[in-house]
Parts: C-alpha cells; structure tokens; sequence
C-alpha cells in the first residue's frame, strides 16, 4: 500500500543516516596530526572487540582509542542529544524559531560556568566545579520556566515568555560576573561559551550517551502526544492527551538532555536548531520519525563540524560552536530557499 | 438509550458566568443542534461536554458514568471532538491528521486495523485522493471533512461539532451536514452541533436547543421551536416563519436593536 512506501521512505532515511555516521565517524578518526587510513581505524576499533580476528599496533590503538574515538563519539552523541532536544521543543511549544536554549537554558549554563571560573563558587568541588555549576543552573533555570508558566496555564506562549525572561535575568549577571572578573579568567569564560568538544574523555561521553539515549527513547514514547499537540491543544485534549502533563515533561527531558550536553561542551549553538528542519522537509512532522531522524542528523552535523574545525587551520583547533554556524548556515538557507512548501 | 445527560451544569470565566445551570439530554441517534446569538454559551458547551474545559455541575456519559471520573482517554473513545478550524502548526499530510484520531485506541505502533479504519474513514468522506497531500494545502470544506473522518476514527458515541459550517459555502455546508445526519441515521453515533444558521439547524436536527445568556431558553424539535416569538426573544429579530415545508424556514426582517425585546 502506498502508505507503507511513506514509512519506508522515513526508515530509509534513518538507515541511510545510520551509516553516514558509521562512514563519517571512521574517516572523522584518520584525520589529524598522525596519519592513518580507515581500514587501520575500523581494524583498531574492531580488534578492541574481537582480539585475535583483527590485528593491529599499540600505536595506531592508542591514538583511536585514546586520543580521538571518544571525540568522535562526543560529536555524535551531542549532535545528537542537541539535535532531539531541538525537535521536541518545536514541537512542545509549535515554534519553528524554538530551539534547545529557547527557554533561556543556554545562558543560564553559561551563568553557571561564570561562577565556577570567575569565582570559584559552586555546588560543587574539584574538577567537576565548572561542569556541576552549568547543570544545575541549567536545571535551575527550567523548573524556575515551569513554576513562571504555571501561574498563567502552560502553553507555548507563557513559556516563552517565561523563559525569554530567564534568559535576560542569567545574561545580565553573567554580564556582571565578566565585568568585575580579571581578564584571563574572562577568556576562559568565553572560550567555555563558545562550545568545543576538546574536553571529551570517555566517561563524559558515557554520561552524554546515556542521558540522551534514555531520554530520546522516552520523548518518542511520548511521539503520538507531541503530534496531537501540533493540531491545538484543545484537539491534544479531545483525542485524550493530557496536554499540560506532556508539555511539561517533554520539556524537562529536552532540558534535562541539554543540560547534561553543555555543561561538558559549552554552549553549543544551531545544531538544534537546524538539525529538526533538515530532518522535517525530508520525513515530514510526525515525531516518531522526527526525534530519532533528527539525532542522526544533528550527530552528522557536528562531527562534520567538529572534524573540519580540527583539521582546517591545523595545529590550531577551532572552537565547534563557531564551525557549526559557518557550516550550517548557507545549507540551511540553501534549503530555506529551494522548499515548496511550508513547513510550518 | 441515553448518551449524555447534562445536569445543573454552569461554567464562568473569572467572574463571569458562560453557562448557568443548564439541562439538556442528548438521546440515542439524533442530531441536536445549539443555537443562539454570539456569546450565549454554545462553543463554551461543546467544550465542557468534552472536559476542554472544567464546568461545575455533572454531566453524565455512557449509561450514568461521571465525566470527571473517567481519564481523558476513556473520553476520548467516547466523544469525537471536530473544532471550529484548525491551524496546525506542524506539518501533517491528510493520513496522519486522520491517523492521529487513532491514538485513544492504538500503542505506539500502528496496526493494520488502525490503517483500514482510516482508509473507511476517508472513502465514506470522500478525501482518500488527498491522502498523501498537506493538510494545510487543502481547502476549507477540505479540511472539515478530513476533520470529521479523524472524530470518526475516534469510534466515538457521540460526535461534538463547533460550527461545522462556518467556513464553508453553500454547497458544503449542505455535503458536510448531509455526511453528518447520515452517519448519525446509519449508526448508533449521536452528533451534537453548535450552528448559527437556524435553517440549515431546523433541516438536519432532530432537537434544536435554543440558548441566551448562557440559560437554556427552550428546547424542542425545530418545528415547535422557531416561532417568530422565539426568535424576537433570543436574537432581537423580527422574522417571518415559513411553514409550508417540511421544515419550518426562517426569513429574518429587520433587527430590533434599542426596542423592548
């Protein structure tokens, strides 16, 4: 039936993302000060997991494993956390505009990095100070966007609103933090805004993947809700939606993947943004395709990124955050021109 | 059968009050139809009757059961909501829009069943050539009919509809609420309609209840109903009833604006 070439379609595109990552993430680890072919990549990688069938040197091991496979596998895991988060809050809030620092997410983490450098205060100690500091005012920020929106009813509008105001309270006292703090300690704080994959390490990408994989498998449990929520929410009631609940939760998982990707990365914009538009002019709005689609996509888009902002002015490596927007904005506006349709 | 008994049943927006202490039985395979001026209250029924909104009051579905006591999705496989129009925001072709009437029913994947509905669904309301199309794409009367097989695939008890004619021409809305009165004949299905139009209300209902201030001001089938003394009261207007067809046609005259009413 033709209704099934429609979904295969979708599964294809998903398939065929699948395996660009697959080939992306192989070439991704050759490219670097040390040269190796992709056949030594995917050897070391395999030999990790079948010893004795793959051979290969301490050498070329120790530079995919431990210099850049967890890189790569940092790009693809907050591509693609971003990237769904990016989904589900267009799709929670009806918003082509919105995207995962919407509701004012991104400078709050920012803030939250602020204190950590510029004064050294925070929840807490150590090596986690600066990554702890932007989680939990990333948290902070969105259930304080929740308690705003309940006064009024929880709908897209108030939620913005709220979080638009979010976003200037965290802006302006980071502002304040930058102003009375010394210069290298405001560079820093720059930098961290910027967003760079540089201080990936294994257990990092551990959290990443595990916080975005669970919560990108329960916003599509909730996939049907989210596209009733796209007819009106008085629709989403009638067909027995209970559409403040999913709202709600939607949001703190998209904020909650969000939070646990910037606060290793830094504030890394665009990709969820443009990744969901990218995806929908191909599958089209129903979100049981559009979240896992979106990942891939955004996971494509900021290892691409990363992988050209490592090698394009080598040895000198280029925040990400700045290499995604160069990188996506003519394509977005390529595709932006060329659409037939309104996707929105 | 009775399948929605409303009772005592009043709803206010802060301090104004929209309904006030309405009764009314919506009975088994009939078309009821809610007139009145604007602002008398008949959107704000519809969307009490299907919990959009919370009234005070009872209003009892399915043999006696309270609709506050049930869930949403115990609701919503009881009755199909058809809105006034809708924007949707995202993108949907015409199957998914009607898929999605689907969701009190289905799990997260889609089962044959569920495709078969929607694909009956869409031949009895003539929009199965558009399936693949954008919903956004479609024309008005389009998109009402499309609207209508989604509250369908619902398998509801009573079908709600705001308006089904509002943004439609002459020819559809005589198609729309011909589909509707034959649905309603063929199956068990009860449709429910907030409607401006008195004559196309007195053609396809078998009880018009007729609505001012939010009060119920009488209730009956459409002949006994639309007097020209019913029709100054409520709207303040003074018109002339035929009645030599089957059904009584109102002519409305002259607006009564400023006179006692």
């Amino acid at each position: 039936m033709e209704y099934s070439q429609f979904v295969g379609r979708k599964v294809l595109f998903i398939l065929l993302s699948m395996a660009g990552i697959v080939v992306l993430a192989g070439v991704a680890a050759t490219l670097g000060s040390a040269s190796i072919t992709p056949t030594e990549v995917y050897t070391a990688i395999l030999a990790r997991f079948f010893p004795g069938t793959f051979e290969t040197t301490n050498f070329i091991d120790t530079i995919v494993w431990q210099l850049r496979l967890h890189r790569v596998l940092m790009a693809i895991f907050a591509g693609m956390g971003l990237a769904v988060a990016g989904a589900a809050m267009q799709g929670i809030l009806k918003n082509p505009l919105a995207s995962p620092f919407t509701l004012g997410i991104a400078s709050a983490a920012s803030f939250g990095a602020s204190l950590a450098i510029i004064m050294g205060a925070g929840f807490v100690a150590g090596q986690w100070l600066i990554v702890g500091n932007a989680f939990i005012f990333t948290m902070l920020a969105s259930i304080t966007v929740y308690g705003l929106a309940r006064y009024k009813g929880i709908t897209p509008e108030t939620m913005i609103l709220a979080g638009i105001a979010i976003m200037y309270l965290f802006s302006a006292m980071t502002s304040f933090l930058q102003y009375v703090g010394k210069s290298e300690q405001v560079h820093e704080v720059v930098f961290w805004m910027m967003g760079s994959l540089g201080r990936s390490s294994w257990d990092k990408v551990g959290i990443i993947a595990l916080v975005t994989v669970v919560c990108t498998l329960l916003l599509m449990y909730y996939s049907w809700d989210i596209n009733a929520l796209g007819a009106g929410d008085e629709t989403a009631k009638s067909l027995g939606v209970n559409v403040e609940f999913v709202r709600v939760f939607c949001m703190m998982l998209a904020s909650l993947i969000t939070a646990s990707v910037i606060c290793f990365t830094g504030t890394i914009g665009f990709i969820g943004l443009v990744a969901p538009h990218i995806t929908r002019m191909v599958v089209g709005g129903d979100h049981r395709f559009l979240l896992p689609a979106s990942g891939l996509v955004g996971a494509l888009i900021l290892l691409a990124a990363d992988t050209v902002a490592r090698t394009i002015f080598a040895p000198v490596i280029l925040p990400v955050g700045i290499m995604t927007a160069f990188l996506g904005v003519p394509f977005f506006i390529y595709l932006f021109l060329r659409r037939r349709k309104d996707y929105w | 059968m009775v399948k929605i008994t409303i009772k005592d049943l009043s709803f206010s927006y802060g301090s104004r009050k929209i309904l006030d202490d309405l009764n009314v039985v919506v009975g088994d395979s009939e078309v009821l139809s809610l007139v009145g001026p604007n602002g008398s209250g008949k959107t704000t029924l519809i969307k009490c009757i299907d919990r959009i909104l919370k009234p005070k009051g009872t209003i009892l579905l399915d043999g006696g059961k309270d609709l506050q006591s049930l869930s949403r999705q115990e609701v919503a496989r009881y009755i199909g909501y058809v809105p006034q129009s809708t924007t949707s925001a995202l993108t949907t072709t015409v199957f998914d829009t009607i898929l999605m009437g689907r969701r009190p029913h289905m799990g997260w994947r889609v089962t044959d069943e569920d495709i078969d509905r929607v694909v009956e669904m869409m031949k009895l309301l003539h929009v199965e050539e558009f399936a693949l199309k954008d919903f956004s794409e479609l024309s008005g009367g389009q998109k009402q009919r499309v609207l209508i097989a989604r509250a369908l695939c619902q398998e509801p008890e009573v079908l709600l509809l705001d308006e089904p004619t509002s943004n439609l021409d002459v020819k559809h809305q005589l198609e729309a609420l011909d589909t509707v009165r034959a649905i309603v004949k063929k199956t068990d299905i009860s449709a429910v309609m907030a409607i401006h139009d008195l004559n196309l209300a007195a053609r396809y209902s078998d009880t018009l209840v007729m609505l001012k201030e939010g009060k119920v001001h009488a209730i009956g089938d459409p002949l006994s109903l639309l007097t020209k003394e019913n029709i100054r009261s409520i709207f303040g207007v003074e018109a002339a009833v035929m009645r030599d067809l089957d059904r009584p046609y109102v002519v409305p005259l002259r607006s009564l604006s400023g006179e006692a009413l």
